[in-house]
């Protein structure tokens, strides 16, 4: 099934990668989002799962319809997925961050050090090929 | 609407043998439905029964409306290809064209794109062809026949890992332009997972599951961590298999988890592991098989 895993319906997966697309930028508003069977045919899944995840994002109204044409990244729609995800941030990466913080006994002091340290000098961002450190890639993350 | 594929009490017995047992079940028309049990469960039985290769002891088949039986109308737009797909002593390029006499909406395009993509010889006869070539013959056969109803059982004996692709990538591409009722059976759940919008399990003659391939895949997590932390959450939800291994448990739940629960899962120190739509469905139909049985002995 190719970059697809088994960690939720096929239909959400889809849905997902389209909006990660759309947050960074890959598929920029205004652009014509990829057709239900482009996307089968890429993922190898039935055109039927991947219409149904293009519409999760078309009753969103992050795609628009235009007939005869294709779906569409709508005006504002990577605005709107990066305040969303923003706000999804703590409940998704903090609060699990923080949970296993308190198995380990590391107080949140000790936690905001840590965070604190790691964004000043990310891990990996002295890699010999020169990437970007994570923390340059901007909003890209949220 | 009008399902494509009416079955209603469809039961087959041979002598001492009950190889369907009161089976009813539809199909709508533009799906691919998986066809998923173990050997001997009743998947051929089934298939052949509807391509009327074979008869019921009881119940009733409709297929595009009608019964299949010695009606010629019904069996032009229809196709199976069964495992080890047997052929009379021609070659390659004859059975293609004895099938676009047979099959109305026959590609012959689509016929020679899938010959090339699997690099089969037209003129070969299929008597010298391999095992797994000999498959690659059924596969183009049914999807060039682009018949309403097409059935497909186990079709790929002998081929390897990438033929396999190729089968899967043309079905999907050719289905996307020209959708129509599949039935796929196979033991490679996993490799096909993504192309089932749904999985029909047949255990011993019967129906033990019947749901959208998404639904059996979201409803099925592994839970495990502390026995005592493990029993909390599961308690009062379907558990299809427990394992334990000194203090530490290992379940598989088959309800759908909220936000709320995994949640509660982080704080109880779980590890939640979603299940693929093979392990999925290999526990949903022991789990459906267990309340049966229990249900019998009320």
């Amino acid at each position: 099934m190719g970059v697809l895993d088994d960690s939720s319906p096929i239909f959400a997966q889809i849905a997902e990668r389209l909006a990660d697309e759309i947050a960074d930028g890959t598929l920029a508003e205004g652009e014509r989002a990829p057709s239900s069977n482009e996307l089968a045919a890429f993922y190898r899944i039935n055109p039927a799962t991947a219409a149904k995840g293009l519409n999760v994002l078309t009753e969103d109204g992050l795609l628009e319809k235009r007939r005869g044409v294709g779906m569409f990244v709508a005006a504002g729609a990577r605005e709107r997925l990066v305040e969303r995800r923003r706000q999804a941030f703590a409940q998704r990466y903090v609060a699990p961050m923080v949970a296993e913080a308190t198995r380990l006994g590391i107080d949140a002091g000790a936690l905001l050090a840590l965070v604190r340290q790691v964004s000043d000098d990310p891990p990996g961002a002295a890699a010999v090929d020169g990437t970007q450190p994570s923390s340059a890639r901007g909003g890209i993350t949220v | 609407m009008t399902p494509t594929i009416a079955v209603s009490g469809l039961t087959r017995r041979y002598r001492g043998h009950v190889a369907l047992d009161d089976v009813t079940v539809d199909f709508e028309d533009a799906t691919i439905t998986g066809l998923l049990g173990r050997n001997g469960a009743g998947k051929t039985t089934f298939l052949r029964i509807l391509a009327a290769q074979e008869f019921p002891s009881a119940g009733d088949v409709r297929v595009l409306g009608a019964s299949p039986i010695e009606n010629d109308a019904v069996l032009r737009r229809m196709v199976l290809i069964r495992e080890d797909q047997s052929y009379p002593d021609i070659r390659v390029g004859h059975v293609l064209r004895a099938a676009s006499w047979f099959y109305p909406n026959w590609s012959g395009e689509l016929a020679a794109t899938l010959l090339r993509a699997f690099d089969l010889p037209a003129g070969r006869p299929v008597k010298k062809l391999s095992r797994g070539m000999r498959s690659a013959v059924g596969i183009v056969v049914g999807l060039a026949a682009r018949a309403e109803v097409t059935l497909f059982d186990e079709p790929y004996a002998g081929l390897d890992a990438v033929a396999r692709q190729i089968f899967y990538d043309q079905l999907i591409a050719d289905y996307a332009e020209h959708p129509r009722t599949v039935l796929l059976s196979t033991h490679l759940i996993d490799e096909v997972a993504g192309l089932l919008e749904r999985v029909v399990m047949i255990d011993r003659g019967r129906v033990v599951l019947d749901a959208d391939a998404d639904t059996v895949r979201g409803a099925t997590t592994a839970v495990s961590g502390a026995v005592p932390a493990v029993d909390t959450f599961a308690a009062g939800r379907p558990v299809w298999d427990r394992r334990t291994l000194a203090s530490h448990a290992s379940v598989v739940v088959g309800s759908p988890l909220t936000d709320g629960d995994r949640a509660w899962a982080r704080e109880l120190n779980l590890t939640l592991t979603p299940l693929s739509l093979q392990q999925a469905v290999v526990h949903a139909s022991a789990g459906a098989a267990g309340e049966r049985a229990e249900g019998s002995h009320a």
